[in-house]
């Protein structure tokens, strides 16, 4: 076996993760892969994970710690929701993985974006990352790709956006992080939430927009094979 | 020592010196180097193993069985450290049995996904099992993968092993929606062929497990690719030690019955 290629290396959402907010409510948006060390152990992973119906989190870092976190966060939302016989609000969803996140902060790897709408404040993006600090933000970005997106996002996102030009938004750094950052691929995912409810969105990747030097998909040879007429020697 | 108490980390240091020195090899689990898939198909889950079991670079078991069982309706591969995915397999197994005569009902595969999950977060990967999980419940057919550090997938189909590499690519390239039963096996052994051939970890025979909707078939041994080539016409003979004089087999008496029937929620 090759030896760069270590299976029990833990499993990480090398990432890039997008919470952003619009006119009515908020756009999540992440990339679909996930791989331990250069292999990519799942190419369609879902990334936006469900807390309650009002709100998602886009995860980052560990596959295990994220999953560990959403998962309590989702059973304590529950149990608050039939306590209080209403939704619960983006803020005490945020604020109850910053909880998990900070005083377990030696034994996590991972980092979040909170988003989601309720009654009292509309369309909220909390980023929670590393440490388990919880930071309200107008845009959160996160992962890996990350880093090729904030210059971007300084330029490109303005107040007041309509649903459509945040998901395009959303859509189109996704495209960019994956096109520059290795451990970011796949689809791109989004969600969209507002005072209507969630639409959940897919983007294959042979459909997603090309960047600098980047070349037309193309059939994979598997496809070509198969039409291919044989060959006479 | 510039230590002001508490612990020393003082052998730690030593032992580290001498592994790098190569005076000493650190220590090493026994892994069964593997190749088990599974795939979702028409109406149910197929999973697939091959049955080398290695120690280091010698092959100390060419005929092992990787295809645990979970529930009736649930079975598991497990790749790793052979203890562990043996261990977690049957303690979970053993733990949905107990649920199904609390409950009165059939167990779900998302029972068995959360217990190994919890079992394997809490040990932070030092259990060293990565699993396949497939099976067939009242909600469906379902296939997850479980790492050793406790994260899961939901995939149509799935590959984890030493093998995994190789039995991938086949699944990549024939996998499809809606494959019948046969399909489904077929690229099943073709995916584990492909880790017994082409991984030094996998090899001997292909295991195969079909589950449908309340049926399980186990189809061991479904191919076997590498048969001995050699038999001494002789044979063996043991020398005479112990003669059994008497043979009577008394079959036991079931004594906890399982009522399927009836909603037990309600009064």
């Amino acid at each position: 076996m090759d030896p760069k290629i270590d299976s029990s290396a833990p499993i990480s959402t090398g990432t890039t993760i997008i919470g952003v907010t619009y006119n009515g409510g908020v756009v999540l948006g992440a990339d679909s892969r996930t791989s331990t060390g250069v292999y990519v152990a799942n190419r369609a992973s879902d990334k936006i994970t469900q807390l309650t119906d009002n709100v998602y989190v886009c995860r980052s870092g560990s596959a295990a710690d994220s999953q560990v976190v959403s998962d309590y966060v989702r059973y304590f939302l529950h149990q608050h929701t039939i306590q209080l016989g209403q939704p619960a609000t983006v803020k005490v969803a945020a604020n109850l993985i910053r909880l998990l996140s900070y005083s377990n902060k030696k034994m996590l790897q991972t980092g979040m974006i909170v988003g989601g709408w309720d009654k009292y404040e509309g369309g909220k993006i909390y980023g929670v990352p590393l440490g388990g600090t919880i930071i309200e933000q107008p845009f959160a970005i996160g992962g890996s790709g990350s880093s090729y997106l904030y210059g971007f996002f300084d330029q490109a996102w303005k107040e007041g956006m309509t649903k459509e030009e945040a998901e395009q938004l959303v859509v189109k750094a996704v495209s960019l992080a994956i096109a520059r950052d290795g451990a970011s691929g796949g689809v791109v995912r989004t969600v969209t939430i507002n005072s209507e409810g969630v639409t959940k969105n897919f983007y294959p990747g042979d459909q997603l927009p090309l960047w600098y030097e980047e070349l037309e998909p193309q059939n994979s040879l598997l496809d070509i094979q198969t039409e291919a007429v044989p060959m006479s020697i | 020592m510039e230590n002001s108490g508490g612990f020393s980390f003082d052998l730690c240091k030593r032992n580290g010196w001498l592994v790098e020195k190569g005076i000493v090899k650190p220590p090493s689990f026994t892994k069964t180097g593997t190749t088990i898939v599974g795939l979702v198909f028409q109406d149910g889950v197929i999973l697939g193993a091959d049955t080398r079991a290695t120690a280091g670079s010698i092959v100390c078991d060419k005929n092992c069985e990787k295809i645990h069982y979970m529930a009736p309706n649930i079975y598991c591969c497990g790749a790793g450290t052979a203890a562990d995915t043996e261990a977690v397999t049957d303690m979970v197994s053993s733990q949905l049995q107990l649920h199904r005569y609390h409950t009165g009902r059939e167990s779900r595969v998302i029972t068995a996904l959360t217990l190994l999950k919890k079992h394997l977060f809490g040990y932070q990967g030092y259990v060293s099992a990565a699993l396949v999980l497939g099976g067939v419940d009242c909600t469906g057919p379902h296939l997850h993968t479980i790492y050793p550090h406790g994260s899961t997938d939901t995939l149509p189909f799935a590959t984890m092993g030493s093998g995994s590499l190789a039995a991938m690519s086949v699944f990549e390239s024939k996998y499809k929606e809606g494959l019948t039963r046969d399909e489904g096996i077929k690229i099943v052994t073709e995916a584990i062929c492909a880790g017994i051939f082409n991984d030094l970890g996998s090899g001997s025979n292909v295991d195969v497990c079909v589950l449908t909707k309340g049926h399980k078939e186990y189809l061991r041994n479904n191919l076997m690719p590498n048969p001995r080539t050699y038999v001494s016409a002789k044979g063996y003979s043991f020398s005479k030690k112990t003669e059994v004089l008497m043979t009577k087999v008394t079959p036991l008496k079931e004594r906890v019955e399982v009522i399927e029937a009836g909603d037990a929620m309600e009064e």
